[in-house]
């Protein structure tokens, strides 16, 4: 199950697009920290740790809330999570989908 | 440009806040001083919201990264995979000066280099990481440190720790001696007593590991306590403060390690002594008398010298741990305060993360996380319900999935702050 679960989320993938941290300024509190683990854009390297920019937010969104439930398996995300507001999770999803 | 900036600011001199730039973020100088993963990141991170001219100070033409020098020492990888040049971060544009930041001066606004030069500054970052206080235990000197190593900044001293493990007898007793907190990287001496103990139980099974240790309690202290019940019953033995852990003074001739309640006579000894924020924090003014800097968490600039920002293991941050993604969190986040601060404009509250993992053994991995803001005390703070460790009960699948992200974690953090 989980390991479906992350190869479904993996598989969508995001495009190269240039390297490395986009302008901070305009992200939303907290998503800046998200390329800590998961590969930014362009960066030229792949690993089990799902790439989440360039998703569609709404997927995005789901994940996090499913995270935060419980439903979602996961080994850190479950705890990461339940840091942020549906507010501050919709801002997130939607600057994240919007990095290419 | 510079007269204009210079009559301006002469005009607000007595202003305690520092006046944003009349000419915009273009033109703006941002020194970072420190190349590590608070300071790298930082760097880059100014440069890509668009300050025109950051400039990155840093000794070490090669940088040895602290995380998974455990596994050096352990020998479960090679030094090679520790080290990171900067070629990378002078191609995104900034400029990399190869020297120590010997004078800082706050009023004028320059950091004068080791090899002569200075560099003007609109803003100042430093992410200058630790200094090991060799006047905290009486016997461990710089000299005793060649002895006894402490490994707690990576590179010779990983290599000499890894060395004497080698060239010790199977039957041997290893030391390590644990400081109070703060330190940097709280987990980070439990994870190595554990791959130490790895070692030990598969390449020298009659020898011993025994770690003396200032505190009672620890990062994620039942997840190692459990793993080592479990994997190293007869190799660790942990010796918490209340049954006389705390190392008083070490004897580097007699290889001896004294507590309140007797004395430890090692093979090769790990000393890890307490710490404080790194000598060029002192030298800047900005690290109060714990030895540590003082910030707003919402711009990390000092609460010492206006116009200076504090990242990093140096920084107070309240609940915020001393690691490498908190620094490399600190940086992104103390990038996009800087370059708002510069145009003008008031930087809201950030929120920051914490993930952290420890390796237990080569396929069992355990970690710890948080969620951050800003307190009405001035610090960051957990979020309430949010973060905490693996569960106790994980199968080993959950265990070695956490090692497997171990090592992605450092894949990518270290391709975004180096490659």
């Amino acid at each position: 199950m989980r390991a479906t679960a992350l190869m479904a989320f993996a598989s969508l993938g995001c495009a190269a697009a240039p390297a490395l941290a986009q302008p901070a300024v305009l992200a939303p509190p907290g998503v800046s920290a998200c390329s800590g683990c998961h590969v930014a854009p362009g960066a030229g390297v792949a690993t089990t740790i799902p790439p989440i920019h360039g998703r569609d937010a709404a997927e995005i969104v789901a994940a996090m809330q499913e995270f935060r439930s419980g439903q979602r398996p996961a080994t850190v995300m479950d705890r990461l999570s339940r840091g942020f507001s549906d507010d501050e999770v919709r801002a997130i999803a939607a600057w994240l989908s919007a990095q290419r | 440009m510079r007269v204009n900036r210079r009559t301006l600011l002469a005009g607000l001199a007595a202003a305690a806040a520092v006046p944003p730039l009349a000419r915009g973020q273009d033109a703006a100088r941002v020194v970072v001083v420190g190349g590590g993963f608070g300071g790298a990141t930082c760097a880059r991170a100014l440069k890509a919201a668009g300050i025109g001219n950051v400039t990155l100070v840093e000794a070490n033409p090669t940088y040895v990264s602290c995380p998974f020098s455990n596994a050096v020492i352990a020998g479960l990888r090679e030094m090679e995979a520790q080290r990171f040049g900067y070629d990378r971060v002078r191609a995104s544009g900034v400029g990399v000066v190869h020297a120590q930041a010997t004078d800082i001066d706050a009023a004028a606004r320059r950091v004068g280099l080791s090899d002569g030069t200075a560099l003007p500054f609109d803003r100042l970052v430093l992410s200058p990481g630790i200094a090991l206080r060799f006047d905290a235990l009486p016997g461990y000197t710089e000299a005793a440190a060649e002895a006894m190593p402490h490994a707690w900044t990576a590179g010779a001293q990983t290599d000499l720790l890894r060395r004497q493990l080698d060239a010790m007898e199977d039957g041997g007793v290893v030391v390590m001696a644990v400081p109070a907190n703060p330190y940097r990287c709280p987990p980070g001496p439990y994870e190595r007593a554990s791959l130490i103990a790895h070692y030990l139980k598969t390449r020298k099974p009659r020898s011993k590991l025994i770690v003396l240790d200032a505190k009672d309690a620890f990062s994620k202290q039942r997840l190692f306590q459990d793993a080592w019940a479990k994997l190293y019953p007869d190799h660790l033995e942990w010796v918490p403060l209340s049954g006389g852990g705390r190392v008083t003074d070490v004897d580097v001739s007699g290889r001896l390690l004294r507590t309140e309640f007797g004395e430890h006579k090692a093979h090769v000894a790990n000393v890890i002594p307490p710490q404080r924020a790194a000598m060029v924090a002192q030298r800047a003014g900005v690290a109060d008398r714990s030895g540590w800097c003082p910030i707003d968490p919402v711009t990390f600039e000092s609460r010492l010298q206006p116009g200076i920002h504090v990242i990093g293991d140096a920084a107070i941050t309240g609940a915020i741990p001393k690691s490498a993604f908190a620094a490399n969190a600190e940086g992104k986040a103390c990038a996009a305060a800087v370059a708002g601060l510069l145009r003008g404009e008031s930087p809201p509250a950030p929120k920051l993360l914490n993930t952290c993992y420890s390796l237990v053994a080569p396929d069992y991995g355990i970690s710890i996380a948080g969620v951050y803001r800003p307190n009405a005390a001035g610090l960051f703070a957990d979020i309430e319900g949010a973060g905490g460790t693996s569960p106790l009960d994980a199968p080993p699948a959950t265990r070695s999935l956490e090692a497997r992200y171990a090592e992605d974690w450092f894949t990518t953090i270290t391709t975004e702050v180096f490659a």
